[in-house]
């Protein structure tokens, strides 16, 4: 499903990802993890193909189809959702309009007809449910004066309306309650399909006691250094970064 | 990420409404002079009165200088060198619509304007919409004429109000915008030559919004249209007025006036939607929007609202504003002022405070891309005899690229210490990440900006009339095309 290669890329002349490769097959969950300022967060930009950023070496597959010279929106309808670490205020524009802008404009792209304005409305309804969020969300201005936790529900709720076939999710977890962990942790299991994978940037252990991944990497200074089962989150977790050669940069 | 390199104004945007008819039209002989006032008197078979007050007016606007207070700039304007009137050429005047010229009829079809009754009947909204239609300097239908007489309205072109209501005209025209009000209303008194007129009797709410559309057809003409909107005591009506042009080489001056009179516990809502012609891309034509509108509270409790959306002309000059006379009257300014490529847009309100306990709500917002200037320009006055009057004014600024520029310019002046006034100022750049954010949702890059936009100025657009609102955010994203990158 997503196959990375080789992939260098740096921002403003500094060289962030350094040779990553990555290989994320149909229908399974992987976890990332690695310190701060390893170039998660860039990898996933990258991904989405946000501007400012050179790629010098490499190449990013989806579906055995190249993601690097597509525009955002291209890669969005092929399938690909991130799920933002800090997602974006959109002041005066309901979350309703701009989930239904965003669905026709995928919808579009595939050569679909536009979504029937009461079936929208049914699924945006379910799907805020599921996740907790209040009619009143809806209506309010994307993310604009939402806490943290509620931008991250946002976020999946964003994911569950679009139906990702590749979702990277950037720390989705991190400022959470107990119970909203849960919540979204749900969310992402039942969406998980054959068809569908996942790559889930996480700096805690607890999520993946929820949602189970099928391989955790370990990330530093903009690639891939280890690669294993579930119990390399549970080292991680008892044994910090060292346990991995990595020397933590102040 | 810099903004710069990723929201670079390649600046391609499209005008659709540059078209041309062609029809034959009646002109007055070229250039300015009192032959040119009587003229126009002449063909629209004036009464006396009429003509003594444009050659007044005319006496005038020669001692006066053009205004150089604005930030836009422009070559002197050689008022010799353009027509002052144009008509397309009836034979006779047409008693219905069946008899006006097909030519016209595709014109506003063309431009999306419901001239015909039945027509909106049709449509998915069944909310009816009565049209005035301006066609260069002469009115060519008006509709739901007969329904809105059975209710006492008057809706009709100016020049006819002038042959069938000359006591409401003598007595209201020119006593919110006086003759030397200013160097372009005193032109546009000389040598107006149609625009709507409303009347609405006391007590009667307007059952559907009334409208005029404004188009300028004929080449090197000037438009000065007339406007004169009076609700008498408990009245209400809703008001929207749409205009565009064709796209001609040649800067072409569009001088309107417009009145309105508002007495005890009236409202009006005037709503405008511009879109004149706002030349190519390179600052090349476009039409020079020198305008004056000015509402009075003349009565208590009276309410006067403007809402604008500014989107063309290549230069802007514009400040509708409110005279709140009455105690405890309201006025009102929403504004959208949206500038691309070479445009120049001074635009803004004046709020004067006469009455006690008046109150009056500025919200302005102003997007500039390409390498437009767009100033706000306010004045917020509190006489003397305003006790417990209160201003609110917010405006804020997008910038949509590095070559474009915002003002604010605010005046306050208060002579009444009981006076409250609260003013807020913001300028944004749309943020890459926002752009980022949209487009990894699926929206291409021209979307994302028509909604961020849009957002910025919700506020404003959830103002306009219903049916507007719609047209209104679909301009937004039209004005701005080509300025992302
Ligand atoms: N525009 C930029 N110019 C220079 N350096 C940048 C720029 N943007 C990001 N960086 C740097 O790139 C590195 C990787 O950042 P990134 O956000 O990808 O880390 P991360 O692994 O997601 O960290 P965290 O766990 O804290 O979210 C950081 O050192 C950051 O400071
Ligand atoms: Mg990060």
């Amino acid at each position: 499903m997503l196959e990375i290669t080789n992939l260098h890329a740096s921002i403003d002349g500094k060289s962030i990802l350094q040779g990553y490769n990555l290989s994320l097959p149909a229908g399974q969950v992987h976890a990332i993890m690695g310190p701060n300022g390893s170039g998660k967060s860039t990898l996933s930009y990258v991904l989405a193909g946000r501007d400012g950023y050179d790629i010098t070496e490499g190449d990013v597959q989806l579906n055995g189809e190249t993601l690097l010279p597509l525009a955002p929106e291209e890669r969005a309808a092929r399938g690909l959702f991130l799920g933002m670490q800090y997602p974006v205020e959109i002041p005066g524009v309901s979350n309703m309009v701009f989930l239904k802008t965003a669905l026709n404009a995928q919808r579009r792209a595939k050569g679909m007809n536009e979504l029937d304005a009461v079936e929208f409305l049914q699924n945006i309804k379910t799907a805020a449910q599921q996740l907790g969020l209040s009619d009143d969300m809806l209506k309010r201005s994307v993310n604009t004066g939402f806490s943290g936790g509620e931008k991250k529900r946002n976020e999946m709720l964003q994911m569950l309306m679009l139906q990702p076939t590749c979702a990277v999710l950037d720390e989705t977890d991190s400022g959470l309650d107990v119970d909203a962990l849960k919540v979204i942790a749900n969310a992402i299991n039942a969406m998980r399909a054959p068809t569908r994978s996942f790559l889930i940037i996480t700096h805690y252990q607890r999520l993946l006691d929820y949602v189970k991944p099928d391989v955790v990497h370990i990330q530093a200074h903009g690639k891939i250094v280890a690669t294993g089962g579930p119990e390399l989150a549970h080292k991680l977790e008892a044994e910090g970064y060292k346990a991995f050669g990595i020397e933590q940069a102040a | 990420m810099s903004d710069n390199a990723n929201i670079h104004a390649v600046i391609d945007a499209e005008y659709k409404y540059g078209f041309v008819t062609d029809i034959e039209s009646d002109r007055a002989p070229k250039g300015l002079n009192e032959d040119t006032v009587r003229f126009i008197s002449a063909k629209k078979n004036e009464p006396a009165w009429m003509l003594a007050w444009r050659l007044q007016a005319f006496a005038t606007w020669q001692r006066m200088k053009t205004p150089t207070w604005a930030r836009v700039q422009f070559p002197p304007i050689d008022y010799q060198d353009a027509y002052y009137y144009a008509a397309p050429k009836q034979k006779i005047a047409p008693q219905s619509l069946d008899e006006v010229d097909p030519e016209l009829l595709k014109t506003y079809e063309k431009l999306g304007i419901p001239i015909r009754e039945q027509e909106l009947l049709a449509g998915v909204a069944p909310k009816k919409i009565a049209v005035d239609a301006v066609f260069d300097s002469v009115s060519v239908a008006t509709t739901y004429k007969k329904e809105l007489e059975a209710k006492g309205i008057i809706f009709c072109s100016f020049g006819e109000a002038v042959q069938k209501h000359p006591d409401l005209v003598k007595k209201y025209l020119g006593s919110v915008v006086p003759v030397a009000d200013n160097y372009f209303a005193a032109l546009n008194s000389a040598v107006f030559t149609d625009g709507s007129f409303v009347f609405v009797p006391k007590g009667v709410r307007c059952p559907m919004e009334l409208s005029t559309y404004f188009r300028i057809n004929a080449e090197n003409t000037g438009q000065f249209e007339r406007t004169l909107i009076i609700a008498d005591d408990q009245s209400y009506v809703s008001y929207l007025e749409g205009c565009t042009a064709p796209k001609r080489d040649d800067n072409q001056l569009h001088a309107a006036v417009v009145e309105l009179v508002a007495h005890d516990d009236a409202e009006i809502k005037y709503s405008t939607v511009q879109n004149w012609y706002p030349g190519d891309k390179d600052g090349k034509g476009g039409i020079y929007n020198f305008v004056t509108k000015r509402g009075e509270c003349r009565g208590a409790r009276s309410k006067i609202s403007w809402t604008q959306v500014e989107t063309g002309s290549a230069i802007t000059w514009k400040y509708p504003s409110c005279v709140l006379k009455g105690d405890h009257s309201v006025g009102e300014f929403y504004s959208v002022a949206i500038a691309n490529n070479c445009q120049q847009a001074d635009t803004g309100t004046k709020m004067i405070h006469l009455g006690n306990h008046t109150r009056s709500t500025i919200i302005s917002k102003g997007i500039s891309a390409g390498r437009a200037q767009n100033t706000y320009r306010g004045l917020v006055k509190f006489a003397r005899t305003a006790r417990h009057a209160r201003n609110r004014t917010q405006c804020d600024s997008m910038l949509i690229g590095n070559q474009c520029g915002a003002h604010t310019v605010p005046y306050i002046e208060s002579r009444q210490p009981s006076a409250s006034v609260e003013h807020e100022a913001t300028t944004a750049k749309i943020s890459e990440e926002q752009l980022f954010y949209c487009r990894q949702r699926g929206l291409n890059a021209e979307e994302a900006m028509t909604l961020i936009v849009n957002g910025f100025c919700r506020e404003v657009l959830q103002q306009l009339p219903m049916e507007f609102a719609v047209e209104a955010q679909k301009l937004v994203g039209i004005s701005l095309e080509g300025s992302v990158g």
